[in-house]
C-alpha cells in the first residue's frame, strides 16, 4: 500500500450537462434576427455557462429536495413560436383574472409578450411598461440591467438557461415619487405543446423609483393540462424610500413544472413585500434572494403552499442583510395533502456591517396526511454581534381543541376541519395588502375547502 | 481606575492555563497507514481475528471514501500519512495490577490537572477508567461494578475479554462505513472504555473517563461502546484537558451507545482540548462520531456536552429513537473565541411510535469564533405521535466573531409535532450597564449572564461536572468582553 492509493475518489456529479437538443433550439434564438448585440451577447455568455455547468442534480446541495436535472433532462421541451389566432382566443378567457381587476396589464403567452391581450393604454401616471424587448423606448437602458441580480455565471444555472432562452419579458418602471394605487399585473400563459412538452422562460425587470409606491401581480396559468416548463426570473429594485408589494401566483395545472427565481435589491429604507403563493404545478421550486442592500430597508417575504395529490414544492429563500438597520420578516406556512412532498430552506445572512439588524423568520406546515412529507431547513448566518434574529419552525395536524371548540358551537366535524384548514392558510393571505387579489385569493381558497362561497360583503378573513 | 477594555486585553492574553508535557517514554509505531500498521495495531492489542478482519474491512472501505467538505469549518489538509496511529506508554512490567503500580508521572500529571485519580475515586464515589495516550493504565473501583454484574474496562480488554459482547454490538450503532472519520476509526482505534450493564441493574456510580492527548503527533482514536441491558441505567462522564502542543492533532473517535427495554444511558462530557493560540495555530481537530440506539422500548439516551476547547469541533452526538416510546435528549453548550470553530449538533431519528426527542443548544461566540449548530430531525412515517422540542441559542460576544444555524426537519407523519425555535443575540448594553449599576464588575456581569443562558444545560449535567462547566466556562471567556 502506498500513499497513492489515498487519493480520494472523484465527487459525486452535482451537474449533468444538457442535453445537445438545447442546442438546437439555442442555435435558432441565436440566429434570431433584430435583437440588439448586448442581448446576443449575453445570451450567448448564458449559453456558454450552461453548457459548462449543466442542470443541478440533487447531489447539489441546494437541490438535494429536487432533482431539476431529472425533469430536464428526461425529455427535450419545444420552445413555442408566438401564439396563432385560436390560441389567442382561448387565451383571452384564461387571461380574465386580470382583467377582472380592470388595471393595467401585460399579457405574455408562452412567454412571449401579446399586445392584443395586454392593457396598457391607459397607464397610471408615472408608470412606464411593456415588453422589455418589443417596448420601442429608444435610448433606454434597460436591457444593461438584465443580469445585474440574476447571475448568469453563478452556481444557479436556471438563470442562465432562462437568460438564454427567454422570448420576451416585462419591465415596468414607476418613476420617482409616483404614487401608484392600480394592481399592475403580468400574466403568463403556457398552451402546452400538442405531446411534446413546451417550455417558457418569462422575465421580469421591475424598477421602483426613489419615493416610488406600487403594487405589481405576477400570475402563471395553464391553458389546459398538458405538461409544460415555466422557468422564470424577475429582477427587481428598489430605490431610496420606495414601497413596493410585489405578488407571484403560481396556478398552473398539475403536470406543470414550475422554476422562479426573483431577485431583488433594496436601497435605504425602501420597503418590498414580496409574496410568493404556489398552488399549482407537479414539480415547483421558487428561489427569492432579497439583498437589503441600504440602511434601514425592511422587507417581508410571505410565502403560501398548497400541495396535494402527488405535487412537490420546494421554496429557498437568502435574506441578505448587507447593511445597518435592515428589518426582514419571513413567514412561510404550507398545508400538505396526499402524497405531497415540500421542502423550505431559508437563509438568513447577517453581514458584519449589519448592525441593528432585526430578522425573524418561521415555516409552519399543516400536515393533512399521512404520506405526506415536510422538511424545513432554516439557516441563520450571523456575522455581526449587535443584532436580533430568531427563527422557528412548527409541523403538525389540526389542532383537536380547535376542532371540539367549533363543535361545541354546532359546526359539524367535517366543516370545522374545512374552517380550520382555510384559517391557516388565511393568516398568510392576511398578510397582502388589502387589494382585489387578497379578495379573490380568499374567496378561492374558502371555497376551496369548504364549498361554500363567502357570504356577500364578508371579509373572509380578519387579516 | 482601568477601564474595562484594558482589563480585557490583558484578561485576553492568558495562556492555556493547562498546557504542559509530561515526559513519559511512549512505545509508538511508524508514522502513516497500511494494512500492515493495522495488523500490528490489532496484533499489540492481542485482538480475536474478528476484530482485526473488521479493522481491515473498514480500512478498505474508508479508501473509497471522501473527507466531508461540508461543515462550516476550515483547516489545512490533513496527511494522514504523516500521523502515528499507535502510542502506549513503554510497559516497565507486564501491565500495572493496582495503583501503586501506575507510573507515578503518570499519576503526577492526573494531580496537575486536579483529577487525584485516589482522591477522586474514594471521595466522589468515581470509577475511572483513565485512557493515556490510547492505553488504559488504571481501573478503579472494578471489583465493585464486577459484584453487580457490571462489565467496565478498556476496550481492547474487553476485546479478549467479552468477546461475544463486543462483536455483537461492536459498529452495530456507527457501522464501519459510516462516515469518513468513523471509518478511519473503525481500522485504527487504539483503545477506549468498554461498557455493560446487566439486565435490571442501576448502576450504582457515575462511570467517568479523562481522555488524554499527550505524544507529539499521535492521532487518538478513541472507541466507546456502552451497553445498558433490559432495565438497566447508567450514567457516564468523560472529561478532557489536553497538553499544550504546536502542531495540530487529530483526533477521530467513535462513541455507540445501546440502550434495550426501558435502558437509560446518560452520557456527559466536558471537553477542553487545547483551542491553539490567539492567532490559531496548533490546537486539537476534534472529529467525532457519537450515536446512541434506544433500540428498546421506553429505552431514554441523553447526551449533555460542554464543549470549550479544541480549534475545530466537529461533532453531532445522536439518537436512534427505534423503540416505541423511546426518548433521546440534547443538551449542548458550545464555546468558541479567539479563532477557534465548531460545527456541531445533533440527529434526532425517530422511527418509533411516541418518541420523543428535546434539543437545547447553546452557542457562545467570542472573539473570531466561528459556532455553528447542524442539527436534524427527521419523524419517519411510521413514527406516530412523535414529538420534539428544539431551542437553540446563540450569544454574541464581540463584533469578529459569527453564529450560524442549520437545523434540519423532515416529517413524514401527519401525527407528529415538531416545534423549533432560535434566536441569536449578544449580551446588551443595558443587561451589562443594570448589573454595574449594582456594583457588579463587567467580568462578573458578563459571567452571569453566559452562565444564566447556560443554566437549562448545566443543571442536565452530573454535579461534579456542573461546576467544573461553570468554572470553566468563567475561565474560557475571560477577556472576551469588551
Amino acid at each position: 500500500m502506498s500513499a497513492a492509493t489515498l487519493t480520494a475518489p472523484p465527487a459525486p456529479a452535482v451537474y449533468t450537462v444538457p442535453d445537445a437538443a438545447y442546442e438546437r433550439a439555442f442555435a435558432a434564438i441565436a440566429a434570431r434576427a433584430g435583437e440588439p448585440a448586448v442581448l446576443r451577447q449575453l445570451r450567448r455568455s448564458a449559453f456558454a455557462q450552461l453548457q459548462q455547468r449543466g442542470f443541478p442534480t440533487s447531489k447539489h446541495e441546494e437541490y438535494r429536495q429536487t432533482n431539476l436535472a431529472a425533469v430536464l433532462q428526461r425529455s427535450a421541451f419545444a420552445l413555442p413560436e408566438r401564439p396563432g389566432a385560436a390560441t389567442l382566443r382561448e387565451a383571452e378567457r384564461a387571461a380574465q383574472p386580470g382583467a377582472a381587476f380592470g388595471g393595467p396589464q401585460l399579457t405574455f403567452v408562452d412567454g412571449h409578450f401579446t399586445p392584443e391581450l395586454s392593457r396598457l393604454n391607459s397607464l397610471p401616471a408615472g408608470v412606464r411598461a411593456g415588453g422589455l424587448l418589443s417596448a420601442n423606448d429608444a435610448g433606454d437602458d434597460r436591457l444593461a440591467r438584465l443580469g445585474e441580480l440574476a447571475d448568469i455565471g453563478g452556481e444557479n444555472t436556471l438563470a442562465a438557461f432562462n437568460t438564454a432562452f427567454f422570448g420576451d419579458g416585462a419591465w415596468v418602471e414607476i418613476a420617482p415619487g409616483a404614487q401608484v394605487d392600480a394592481q399592475i399585473e403580468i400574466v403568463h400563459l403556457a398552451t402546452g405543446g400538442a405531446g411534446v412538452p413546451t417550455m417558457a422562460h418569462p422575465r421580469q425587470l421591475i424598477l421602483a423609483g426613489r419615493g416610488s409606491r406600487a403594487k405589481v401581480v405576477e400570475t402563471y396559468l395553464s391553458l389546459n393540462g398538458a405538461a409544460h416548463l415555466t422557468n422564470a426570473v424577475t429582477e427587481i429594485f428598489v430605490a431610496e424610500n420606495a414601497e413596493l408589494e410585489h405578488a407571484r401566483l403560481q396556478q398552473e395545472n398539475t403536470a406543470a413544472c414550475h422554476i422562479s427565481a426573483v431577485h431583488s435589491r433594496q436601497a435605504a429604507d425602501s420597503r418590498l413585500r414580496l409574496h410568493a403563493l404556489t398552488f399549482g404545478g407537479a414539480l415547483t421550486r421558487n428561489d427569492v434572494v432579497t439583498v437589503l442592500n441600504g440602511p434601514g430597508a425592511e422587507a417581508l417575504l410571505n410565502g403560501l403552499y398548497v400541495a396535494e395529490g402527488r405535487q412537490h414544492v420546494d421554496n429557498h429563500t437568502v435574506l441578505d442583510h448587507a447593511e445597518p438597520r435592515g428589518a426582514s420578516r419571513e413567514y412561510y406556512r404550507g398545508i400538505l395533502d396526499g402524497q405531497a412532498t415540500t421542502a423550505f430552506r431559508g437563509r438568513i445572512l447577517v453581514r458584519p456591517d449589519a448592525q441593528h439588524t432585526d430578522a425573524v423568520q418561521s415555516d409552519k406546515n399543516l400536515l393533512l396526511s399521512s404520506d405526506c412529507t415536510a422538511n424545513a431547513d432554516p439557516q441563520l448566518e450571523i456575522r455581526a454581534d449587535d443584532v436580533r434574529c430568531t427563527h422557528g419552525a412548527t409541523f403538525g395536524q389540526i389542532d383537536e381543541e380547535a376542532l371540539f371548540y367549533l363543535r361545541s358551537r354546532g359546526v359539524g366535524a367535517e366543516m370545522a376541519r374545512h374552517l380550520l384548514i382555510f384559517a391557516f392558510a388565511a393568516e398568510a393571505l392576511g398578510r397582502l395588502n388589502p387589494s382585489p387579489l387578497r379578495t379573490r385569493l380568499e374567496t378561492e381558497l374558502f371555497s376551496r375547502w369548504t364549498g361554500l362561497t363567502p357570504p356577500e360583503g364578508a371579509e373572509a378573513s380578519g387579516g | 481606575m482601568p477601564t474595562p477594555v484594558a482589563s480585557v486585553e490583558d484578561l485576553a492574553l492568558q495562556e492555556y492555563k493547562y498546557g504542559f508535557v509530561t515526559d513519559i517514554e511512549a512505545e509508538t509505531v511508524p508514522r502513516g497507514l497500511n494494512e500492515d500498521i493495522i495488523r500490528l495495531i490489532s496484533a499489540k492489542k492481542q485482538e480475536p481475528a474478528f476484530m482485526l478482519a473488521w479493522r481491515l474491512r473498514a480500512y478498505q472501505q474508508w479508501l473509497k471514501m471522501r473527507e466531508p467538505t461540508w461543515a462550516n469549518v476550515h483547516y489545512p489538509p490533513i496527511d494522514y500519512q504523516n500521523i502515528i496511529y499507535y502510542a502506549a506508554p513503554k510497559r516497565k512490567t507486564d501491565g500495572p495490577k493496582s495503583l501503586e503500580e501506575v507510573d507515578p508521572e503518570l499519576l503526577a500529571m492526573y494531580e496537575k490537572l486536579g483529577v487525584p485519580l485516589k482522591e477522586r475515586a474514594i471521595l466522589a464515589g468515581v470509577a475511572v477508567d483513565a485512557v493515556f495516550d490510547s492505553v488504559s493504565v488504571a481501573t478503579t473501583f472494578k471489583e465493585k461494578l464486577a459484584s453487580l454484574g457490571i462489565i467496565f474496562c478498556s476496550f481492547s480488554e474487553a476485546a479478549r475479554e467479552h468477546p461475544e459482547l463486543v462483536e455483537k454490538y461492536l459498529g452495530s450503532v456507527v457501522p464501519y462505513t459510516d462516515n469518513f472519520f468513523a471509518t478511519l476509526n473503525s481500522a485504527v482505534f487504539s483503545d477506549g472504555s468498554f461498557c455493560y450493564v446487566p439486565k435490571g441493574v442501576r448502576c450504582p456510580m457515575e462511570l467517568s473517563t479523562y481522555f488524554r492527548i499527550n505524544s507529539e503527533d499521535t492521532g487518538q482514536f478513541e472507541r466507546t461502546l456502552i451497553i445498558a441491558d433490559e432495565g438497566a441505567s447508567v450514567s457516564y462522564l468523560e472529561g478532557c484537558t489536553a497538553p499544550k502542543r504546536d502542531s495540530n492533532q487529530l483526533h477521530a473517535a467513535v462513541v455507540e451507545l445501546v440502550a434495550l427495554d426501558r435502558a437509560t444511558i446518560k452520557y456527559s462530557t466536558v471537553q477542553n482540548w487545547y483551542p491553539g493560540d490567539r492567532e490559531g495555530r496548533g490546537g486539537i481537530y476534534n472529529f467525532v462520531t457519537k450515536r446512541g440506539k434506544c433500540q428498546g422500548r421506553a429505552s431514554k439516551i441523553s447526551w449533555t456536552q460542554v464543549e470549550t476547547g479544541s480549534a475545530i469541533t466537529w461533532k453531532y452526538p445522536s439518537c436512534i429513537l427505534m423503540g416505541d416510546d423511546s426518548v433521546g435528549e440534547f443538551y449542548s453548550v458550545a464555546v468558541t473565541k479567539n479563532r477557534q470553530q465548531a460545527d456541531t449538533g445533533t440527529k434526532m431519528i425517530h422511527l418509533g411510535k411516541n418518541t420523543r426527542s428535546t434539543i437545547v443548544s447553546k452557542g457562545i461566540s467570542a472573539g473570531f469564533g466561528q459556532n455553528t449548530y447542524r442539527g436534524a430531525v427527521r419523524i419517519h412515517k411510521n413514527a406516530s405521535g412523535a414529538r420534539n422540542y428544539s431551542q437553540c441559542d446563540s450569544l454574541l460576544i464581540g463584533d469578529q466573531c459569527g453564529a450560524h444555524t442549520f437545523p434540519v426537519l423532515e416529517v413524514k407523519n401527519k401525527t407528529a409535532r415538531i416545534e423549533h425555535e432560535a434566536s441569536t443575540s449578544r449580551i446588551g448594553e443595558d443587561q451589562l450597564f443594570y448589573c454595574r449599576q449594582r456594583g457588579l464588575s463587567t467580568e462578573d456581569a458578563v459571567s452571569m449572564i453566559v452562565n444564566g443562558f447556560c443554566k437549562e444545560v448545566f443543571r442536565e449535567l452530573p454535579m461534579e461536572f456542573a461546576v467544573e462547566a461553570q468554572k470553566l466556562l468563567s475561565v474560557s471567556l475571560e477577556g472576551s468582553v469588551g
